[in-house]
């Protein structure tokens, strides 16, 4: 119910964005006619010539058809639209990404889409590359001369199928450079300033990719053009015309015109394209406002706490999220009503809710980053023969066994020199392929949200940090199976059978994990494959926080709410959870610091100012660091000395001292 | 209306004043304790003087660096080459130009033909915005807050929002932090950081600090617990765009979130979205670049001013602006009261204070900047000559910039003085303020340096609870620290002193609120 109507906001979303796009559309299509039938030499004939196009039939025709490849276009944004980026680890990951079916259904679609739009614009721009067949210019040899003498119009054809690359080559950036994923603006403005600032890099940028395709396609067409030339050709019968050089020549491509043509059309589709891109993201990223509370029971699940804490669409979520944020910055009446106690029977149910969803995201971040430690940390530990029996420590009793042969198989391991194949193999798969099957693989989610109440003993779990390892760790296997689960089974089927081999203890396994590594070691040698396989360093890292916007939100919107309700919170409400968010905010503070700590997660990625595409997804890491000790500060500022107050373990304390000294 | 006439005469000879004490200034000879009442307020900062021949400007040879090397001939294509990569395509038309016998005589008629065209149509816009011909530095000089930024030995200030911790940037280009109490004092130095026009600390943060450099904005982290006197340039990000330098402002969002930066060249001010490194330009036509910033104390508005006779106040929610033209000059510097309804500009070329309210939007806001209609001259500091027993001292003129404290009691306004005359020298006019339930500004006392100083650039300490801390820098090289002993009307603000200050008067501490009752 709440899905439908949510997935209706979305498609008037897209609605708008189409139409808009639509109504720019024929604004395109005059620059486009004005540019591709220019002559310098004779103004006044160029201009009459283009206005008699413009209002031409087929113009008009070219103009629906467009519309209806951008209407495709929206559909497809809409289907593959991500709030989460994809990281792939390696390259292999990546060329296994483009890869997956429906990716492959759209670029397929972009192919077509590509085609159709570049005939468009062969018809529109009139001149030789109107159609497919002309008249020889030649007569063709004198045996055929009875027959009406039709050839291929080659230029056409080469155009078609730039159309062609141009679609495939924007459907393959659009997943390698994450185009899909919806990355939303740090301060709001109004939409039509947001398309103002992006006209220009749109022109720039399509005009200049636009000349990289057109070159690369040219170096295709050179080598392999004679293919689908030669079957047109056949197919439909018709002639080769010998008096015009052919276009997989080198004569024949150093024609400017046909590059011009094919440069100017190509622009052309690419912008329009990209508009519609930006005018997707400029409208589904607009902050829409949801009610805190109703007075009507049947309305209930349209407000701002029902939807934080249900499954609805994740970019509904991150919606629902970003006007909480905003809603505790710049609104004091509906930051009152989150303060509001419930009419009968006064329970702070909205603070509760939203408080409470906050607090799961930020410790479910937490016990993933404490994961993704102990699957680094053990990594790196392999070498060091003394691991087994820390582990084995940590461990309990009823797990021993098991976590004893995972060593022990980690020890065999780690005579492989951790280099190539062997990094895809992670401690973590190993152990995880053990641990499912174990008796006590609590969710970790749970676990961490009773441990932040403040009556369970959290006081002690936390000063023991073993415990506090050793849950997160089951929780590691359990949600790595979970996460990279498909991408490990993909492909490295073979690292985790021997494992299960290894189990049984068999001379055979013993014997298969030497001939493995001897072929891993063998392979790690070779060049194109450490090329594919070798890690992106950071990948990991960006990987851990690759949903960070949702935590970042979280974090804002609570330390603004607990910030303000220093002031504006009558009942007190907030006080009573006050215990529970400094102790997140720290045990999460600590967490991300170890993680910074760990090699490569704080090299930032160069940096392109003036791009069109952001790549902000890769650095959503630092930001998530920043917006933490800024949430932390702006707790601290507020309440000052008041914070002694609060019960908090004596670790936290100390931490809190630090943050009221400003020593952090 | 104020005027400068209404205030005591400046003091003369060797006394210079120390401190304001029951509406007056106290002067004397050397620093003695501060009233009894007041005492437990002593906060433990550095009072420091930097000689001006420890500092030195660096030489900026590098323009011209060729004359170090021997003449070497080159071909024609490989200098124009060199002069496109150096000065761009005036550069290569120029050398063209230039090498007559080397080129074939139509492309040197060309060449020198579009030189001619490129240096009109520059000449053109250049009348329209007289700064875009001048040369970076100068251009710094002229819309620096410092009354004289190109020679004193000081050039930028900036007070921490929540410690007893401020950041000095020197001649030489390194900046220098101070923390109370500490014996370490970090040097910050860096390859980018030259010609420092300003600096901001990040609040809700301990040790982010923004540096306007002439190429770049750069962040540093600058780590407190840290003993290292010099952090490594690593600790520094580099923010840079495109078109965006010299860097003449930079300040935070006092929320914490993200930074402007504003370059009189560049007609867009940037949002930086500091730990991505990724900037959100906004533009407005008009105006010819963005000089001076000053972000509201509440967060709701920004003032921007510009080289042109408009200067711009955005409301910072959904980023839309106002216009304010001024007929006079370009609006040099402007200060907010502290909750952000009220700003004091002062325009160049009129010795005036203008005031301008602003509509404090209660409950529901909506995106808008919602201003007066016009702006109220609230205070005249034309030229006033008072004749003491030393001879005439002649005060007033141009404001240079200006500041309100946190508290929002006290208006300290650098007046550039008159250079025609000898004994008008610049001088720190102070006026008593008041914000609510009507504004008011009455004359408090003049401020000035001991012989032969003069005044450059001040700031108020943020926190600074028995009154106001004006911290000045002086052109000898000297940052004292001016206290105005009075009572806060608001509630004291939280900084980590707090616990330091002696409940003996009574009137100025809150109760220390309990949060949690035992049960």
């Amino acid at each position: 119910m709440t899905m439908l109507r949510e997935r209706q906001v979305l498609r008037w979303r897209v609605a708008a964005s189409l139409a808009w796009s639509v109504i720019l559309l024929p604004v395109c299509c005059v620059v486009f006619i004005v540019l591709s039938q220019i002559q310098i030499l004779h103004p006044i004939q160029w201009l009459t010539d283009s206005i008699s196009d413009l209002t031409s039939s087929y113009t008009i025709f070219c103009l629906l058809l467009i519309s209806a490849i951008l209407g495709l276009q929206c559909t497809f944004l809409m289907e593959y639209y991500t709030v989460v980026p994809s990281i792939p680890c390696s390259r292999l990951a990546l060329i296994g990404n483009t890869l997956l079916p429906h990716r492959i259904v759209h670029s397929l679609a972009h192919v077509v889409m590509g085609v159709l739009a570049s005939w468009c614009c062969a018809v529109m721009s009139k001149g030789k590359y109107q159609l497919i067949v002309v008249s020889c210019t030649s007569l063709p040899s004198e045996d055929e001369s009875d027959k009406p003498s039709l050839c291929l119009n080659e230029s056409h054809l080469f155009q078609l199928l730039c159309g062609a690359f141009f679609g495939y080559c924007y459907s393959l950036q659009y997943f390698v450079h994450n185009m899909n994923y919806l990355s939303f603006p740090s301060i709001q403005q109004y939409k039509y300033l947001q398309f103002r600032r992006c006209l220009p890099l749109i022109i720039k940028q399509s005009s200049f990719q636009s000349l990289y395709f057109t070159r690369n396609y040219a170096i295709l067409y050179y080598l392999f053009g004679n293919i689908p030339r030669t079957w047109i050709q056949t197919a439909l019968n018709l002639h080769i015309d010998r008096q015009q050089p052919s276009l997989d020549t080198l004569r024949g491509l150093l024609n400017l015109t046909v590059f011009y043509q094919i440069w100017l059309s190509g622009t052309f589709l690419l912008s329009a394209w990209y508009m519609v891109w930006i005018f997707f993201r400029i409208y589904t990223t607009e902050a829409r406002i949801f009610p805190v509370q109703t007075s009507f029971a049947e309305e209930a699940e349209k407000c701002l706490p029902f939807i934080l804490s249900s499954n609805t669409l994740p970019l509904v979520k991150y919606l629902a999220m970003q006007d909480l944020v905003l809603l505790s910055q710049y609104s004091p009446s509906r930051r009152q009503e989150v303060f509001s106690l419930s009419q009968p029977g006064g329970h702070p149910h909205n603070w509760t809710a939203i408080s409470k969803e906050c607090l799961n995201l930020l410790s479910s971040l937490t016990s993933r980053l404490i994961a993704h430690q102990e699957a680094a940390a053990s990594n790196g530990r392999m070498k060091v023969p003394s691991s087994p029996k820390q582990t084995r420590k940590s461990s309990s009793s009823s797990g021993t066994s098991l976590i004893e042969d995972s060593a022990e198989q980690t020890q065999k391991l780690s005579t492989v020199p951790r280099i190539g194949i062997p990094s895809l193999l992670k401690t973590t798969s190993l152990k995880s392929s053990l641990d499912t099957g174990s008796p006590f693989t609590p969710p970790g989610v749970k676990r961490m949200s009773e441990s932040l109440d403040p009556n369970t003993p959290w006081h002690d779990s936390v000063q023991s940090p073993h415990i506090m390892r050793r849950s997160a760790k089951l929780w590691t296997s359990d949600s790595s199976v979970q996460k990279n689960g498909s991408e490990v089974s993909n492909l490295s089927p073979v690292t985790l059978s021997p494992v299960c081999n290894g189990a049984k203890q068999g001379i055979f396994s013993t014997w298969f994990q030497h001939k493995l590594d001897q072929i891993k070691n063998f392979l790690s040698k070779r060049g194109l494959i450490m090329y594919l396989f070798s890690k992106h360093p950071e990948a990991s890292s960006e990987d851990v926080f690759a949903d960070a916007q949702i935590h970042i939100w979280a974090l804002e919107a609570l330390s603004h709410l607990v910030a303000a309700s220093f002031s504006e919170d009558r009942m007190g409400v907030v006080q009573t959870s006050l215990s529970a968010v400094l102790a997140t905010f720290f045990t999460l503070q600590e967490a991300v610091e170890k993680h910074f700590k760990l090699p490569h997660a704080s090299s930032k990625p160069v940096r392109n100012p003036g791009s069109l595409l952001d790549s902000s997804y890769k650095t959503l890491r630092f930001s998530l660091r920043a917006a933490l000790k800024t949430a932390i500060y702006r707790i601290t500022t507020t309440f000052g000395e008041h914070l002694h107050a609060v019960p908090v373990s004596s670790e936290h304390q100390k931490k809190l001292q630090q943050f009221l000294d400003f020593k952090e | 209306m104020c005027s400068l006439d209404l205030f005591p005469p400046p003091l003369n000879g060797d006394q210079v004043p120390l401190y304001e004490y029951n509406n007056e200034m106290v002067a004397g000879t050397g620093f003695d304790n501060p009233p009894p009442s007041f005492q437990s307020a002593l906060v433990n900062i550095p009072e420091l003087t930097i000689p001006i021949d420890a500092v030195k400007a660096p030489g900026r040879m590098e323009l011209s660096s060729k004359t170090a090397f021997i003449h070497h001939k080159e071909s024609i294509w490989k200098r124009c080459l060199n002069a496109w990569h150096n000065v761009g395509l005036a550069g290569f038309l120029e050398e063209m130009s230039n090498s007559k016998e080397e080129v074939p005589p139509w492309l040197c008629h060309v060449a020198r033909c579009s030189l001619a065209v490129c240096r009109s149509v520059s000449s053109l816009h250049g009348s329209l915005f007289p700064h875009l011909t001048m040369k970076s530095e100068d251009l710094t000089a002229e819309f620096s807050q410092a009354l004289d930024w190109a020679d004193s030995p000081l050039r930028a200030f900036a007070w921490h929002p929540h410690t007893n911790k401020f950041a000095l940037a020197l001649l030489d280009d390194s900046i220098r932090i101070y923390t109370a109490g500490s014996p370490t004092i970090p040097t910050l130095k860096h390859r980018l950081q030259k010609d420092v026009a300003s600096m901001a600390w990040k609040p809700m943060c301990a040790s982010v600090l923004a540096v306007a450099c002439q190429s770049c904005v750069l962040v540093w982290h600058v780590d407190p617990t840290s003993l290292s006197t010099r952090p490594s340039s690593g600790c520094a990000q580099v923010l840079s765009h495109p078109g965006h330098s010299p860097v003449t402002s930079v300040c935070w969002s006092p929320k914490g979130g993200v930074l402007l930066s504003a370059s009189p060249v560049d007609t867009a001010m940037l949002v930086w979205d500091v730990p991505t490194e990724s900037c959100i330009p906004l533009q407005r036509v008009g105006g010819g670049g963005v000089t001076f910033l000053s972000w509201s104390p509440d967060g709701s508005k920004v003032l921007a001013a510009t080289p042109s006779c408009v200067f711009r106040v955005w409301e910072t929610q959904k980023w839309t602006c106002e216009r304010w033209p001024t007929l006079q000059g370009r609006c040099q510097t402007g200060c907010w009261s502290p909750d952000g309804s009220r700003l004091l500009f002062a325009v160049k070329g009129e010795s005036v204070i203008y005031s301008l309210c602003f509509s404090v939007s209660e409950g529901e806001t909506q995106a808008g900047v919602g201003g007066s209609q016009s702006a109220t001259v609230v205070a005249d500091v034309s030229e006033v000559v008072f004749t003491t027993s030393a001879g005439e001292i002649r005060v007033g003129g141009d404001i240079q910039s200006m500041c309100w404290d946190p508290s929002g009691e006290r208006l300290a306004v650098l007046l550039k003085g008159n250079p025609e005359f000898e004994e008008s020298q610049p001088v720190i006019a102070v006026f008593r303020t008041r914000n609510s339930p009507i504004f008011e500004l009455l004359p408090c006392g003049f401020i000035q340096g001991r012989k032969g100083e003069t005044p450059q650039l001040f700031q108020f300490h943020p926190g600074f609870h028995k009154g106001a801390l004006l911290s000045e820098l002086w052109s000898s090289g000297r940052v004292n620290h001016f206290p105005f002993y009075f009572v806060n009307a608001q509630c004291p603000r939280f900084s980590p002193e707090s616990s330091a200050v002696v409940p003996g008067n009574t009137t100025s501490i809150a109760k220390p609120r309990t949060l949690f009752t035992e049960t």
